[in-house]
């Protein structure tokens, strides 16, 4: 199918464009940009007037719930919300149950995750077999399954010796490896950032040293195995700096942040709302602000959604009990949008942070509108506003601290391999 | 974001924390329950202003003093009074804590007394009663996790009234351990909006929380210095659990660097009044000739927790 996108702004960061340019595809690839290629007839048109056309989102973080939670969520229901959201392209954290740590699972969610209207996606592995952080997995098998890199989700290896061994066979390979950095026992009962608020409210604290101990940890092993360290959910300014000094010194570790984190901070706890229940947690006012300008400058690579639908009975709990997570597929763009409107942020550097930067992460094609690329595209209306509401959401994770916030920036229309995959008609 | 313990008019509907209540409902709680004090020492001690009214005491976590206190309360004030031990019925069964308070406004609730080990139990079941228009009930904490003991925290600045008068005039000493304590933090809320120039926490670095000073305290590592001139020393309770381990290395080395004894008592006022919310550890917090020598209001504080739940529960139910 040939498909003509027109009067559109063409955002593709990746090329560097931000202009008024139609789009043309033929083949699920992109043809043509301004002028269609030779003999190109369109079978369907897009209007894209008033709306902006960039490449699909790219997210490093959504749990689809499968195999194991399907009572919080199904593909189905969080491949809607992906493309409502206008993402194309996401990795998925190995944290199902069973975890990802054997090829057949792999394949299995790779086979049913085939279907054109749905976004591609890119399993995370795990690193060591039911994320114990004990016996390493098949990651040459499970590469060849479809895994893109390597994982502990939300948990940490212990024993350092394991990390390292780990670390080594993975860059034997160079396989990728995506590790929190979160210590154990620093974090252990922990629910809240030990600080003000935590202190006020009587909750159990998670201190940043315990993500700069663990950044220590990972770092140092980085730089003796020469694995490729991508760390995620960066929470701390001072794990930010710590992050930026490796670098310098010539580690070649990349990071991402969760939406959450560039919004909220402890205060937004209040009188201990659930919903602000995060992993990791929440942090002081001037960590978010650290974070917002880190994401700005390039110090964190890109900026995910960390999507972790969580059923309201497992939300409607005291706070230190409540399952931690929210839902943010859906809400990935409109977010975005916001915190570069606060930073004053040129649309085209903002872009970037949610599609050719993590796109670059994940080492797929994907996250870019150039001649010949799939056709993955999003097209949005960064004028219109929405309320989030429950209803308002597709995915089945309905909890999210965002409920009640007037947002702007909808998506119109989301296209995958040049398939539509969302319109604002099917809403 | 409204303080869910106050009702749109700014009137108390729920005593869940001593934070950020204004100093008049304080002081109104104060003022109320000197006369139940009175109620106590005669020969009927029963007042009709909670007559026909439920309350539930729903008790997640083991207390008998607290749990009694407030039966005595209720029943003094005429209502009906139920105990739940839930922590051996239904929440083993898997039940949640709304399906239980579910359970119970079935039964015509008209006030919970809740305690829970989680911190911000309470504030989950009055913001449930307020999503499902229940408002008319009411809920009391009775302890939750580290968080709040409000009426702990109330009875113990009536005490410091009923034998110190003026607030404003004081130095108080807290001691013990503030990392875990609910009574704490609860004292500290209460005597700062009530207007107390000094408070003190006197601690190891390992049972202090982050950043205490915010919640307006001083700091003091030395019992000794912390001690010199307070009008009050407030005694805290160390769990066993906590007594040897990572934050103590044992009862007896706590007691010789951190418990009061009558001559570290010397230093404070000589007027100063010993208190603790019970149940003491005679020789780990305080030494026994501390406890039942004539500073000690130990016993009082006791009495006085009774009026004051009846002025609070009243304030809340009665009418």
């Amino acid at each position: 199918m040939n498909i003509h996108i027109h009067n559109g702004r063409l955002i593709d960061p990746a090329q560097g464009i931000d202009r008024l340019a139609d789009v043309f595809i033929a083949e699920g690839r992109i043809a043509g940009i301004e002028r269609p290629p030779a003999g190109f007839e369109a079978s369907g048109t897009v209007d894209a007037s008033g709306c902006i056309v960039c490449p699909g989102l790219v997210d490093l973080s959504a749990r689809l719930r499968e195999p194991g939670y399907e009572y919080r969520a199904t593909l189905e229901s969080e491949m809607a919300a992906a493309a409502a959201g206008g993402v194309t392209s996401l990795a998925c954290p190995p944290d199902t149950d069973p975890p990802l740590d054997e090829p057949g699972l792999v394949e299995m969610l790779k086979h049913r995750a085939r279907l054109p209207e749905f976004a591609h996606v890119y399993p995370v592995g795990a690193l060591t077999l039911k994320l114990e952080g004990e016996c390493l997995t098949e990651m040459a098998q499970l590469a060849e399954a479809g895994c893109v890199a390597f994982g502990q989700a939300n948990t940490a290896i212990v024993d350092t010796q394991v990390l390292l061994s780990a670390m080594h066979y993975a860059a034997t390979f160079g396989f990728p490896v995506w590790l929190q950095a979160q210590d154990p026992f620093l974090a252990k009962y922990g629910v809240a950032h030990d600080g003000e608020v935590a202190t006020r409210l009587g909750l159990t604290g998670i201190p940043a040293v315990a993500e700069t101990i663990a950044l220590t940890t990972i770092l140092q092993l980085a730089r003796e195995t020469g694995a490729r360290v991508h760390l995620t959910r960066i929470s701390s300014t001072a794990g930010l700096e710590m992050i930026a000094a490796a670098r310098r010194s010539g580690i070649a570790a990349t990071c991402d942040v969760a939406i959450h984190h560039l919004h909220l901070c402890e205060h937004d706890i209040g009188y201990f709302d659930p919903q602000a229940r995060l992993d990791p947690p929440l942090r002081s006012q001037s960590d978010r602000d650290a974070l917002r300008r880190g994401l700005a400058d390039g110090t964190i690579n890109a900026v995910c959604s960390d999507h972790t639908p969580v059923d309201d009975d497992a939300k409607q709990m005291p706070f230190n009990e409540a399952e931690p997570g929210a839902t943010g597929l859906e809400l990935l763009l409109p977010l975005t949008l916001k915190w570069a409107d606060e930073m004053q942020l040129p649309l085209i550097r903002a872009l970037a942070r949610v599609t050719s930067d993590p796109a670059r992460i994940l080492g797929v094609e994907a996250g870019s509108l150039a001649e010949g690329a799939p056709a993955d595209i999003c097209i949005f209306d960064p004028q219109a506003s929405f309320q989030v509401s429950r209803e308002s959401l597709k995915s089945q994770g309905k909890n999210t601290p965002f409920i009640g916030l007037e947002l702007q920036g909808r998506v119109r229309y989301t296209l995958i391999d040049g398939h539509l995959a969302y319109s604002t008609a099917f809403a | 974001m409204r303080n869910p313990q106050l009702d749109k008019q700014g009137k108390l509907q729920h005593l869940l924390t001593t934070e950020g209540l204004p100093r008049e409902i304080l002081t109104t709680i104060l003022d109320n329950a000197a006369p139940f004090a009175e109620v106590a020492e005669r020969e009927v001690k029963k007042l009709p202003l909670l007559r026909g009214k439920s309350v539930f005491n729903l008790f997640f976590e083991n207390s008998t003093r607290t749990r009694t206190t407030f039966e005595i309360a209720a029943k003094r004030l005429s209502a009906d009074v139920i105990n739940l031990n839930i922590n051996t019925s239904s929440s083993a069964k898997g039940e949640t804590l709304l399906d239980t308070v579910d359970n119970l406004v079935a039964m015509h609730a008209d006030m919970f007394v809740v305690r829970h080990a989680s911190s911000g139990a309470p504030y989950l079941i009055a913001g449930h009663l307020a999503a499902t228009g229940r408002e008319h009930i009411h809920v009391v904490n009775a302890g939750d996790g580290r968080h709040a003991h409000p009426t702990q925290g109330l009875l113990d600045m009536y005490t410091i009234r009923h034998y110190k008068r003026d607030f404003t005039q004081l130095t108080v000493a807290i001691v013990g351990d503030i990392l875990h304590s609910r009574v704490a933090r609860s004292q500290i809320h209460a005597l700062t909006t009530l207007g107390v120039p000094e408070v003190r926490v006197i601690a190891p670095k390992t049972l202090l929380p982050t950043g205490v000073e915010r919640l307006g305290v001083r700091v003091c590592h030395d019992i000794q210095e912390g001690l010199r001139g307070v009008d009050v020393v407030m005694m805290l309770r160390i769990q066993n659990e906590r007594m040897s381990g990572a934050l103590l290395p044992s009862p007896q080395e706590f007691f010789k660097s951190f418990g009061l004894t009558p001559e570290r008592l010397a230093k404070a006022k000589p007027d100063a009044i010993v208190m603790h919310p019970g149940p003491m550890n005679r020789g780990v917090e305080i030494d026994s000739a501390v406890a039942d020598g004539s500073h000690s209001v130990i016993l009082p504080q006791v009495t006085f927790g009774i009026a004051v739940r009846m002025a609070v529960m009243s304030m809340l139910a009665g009418g």
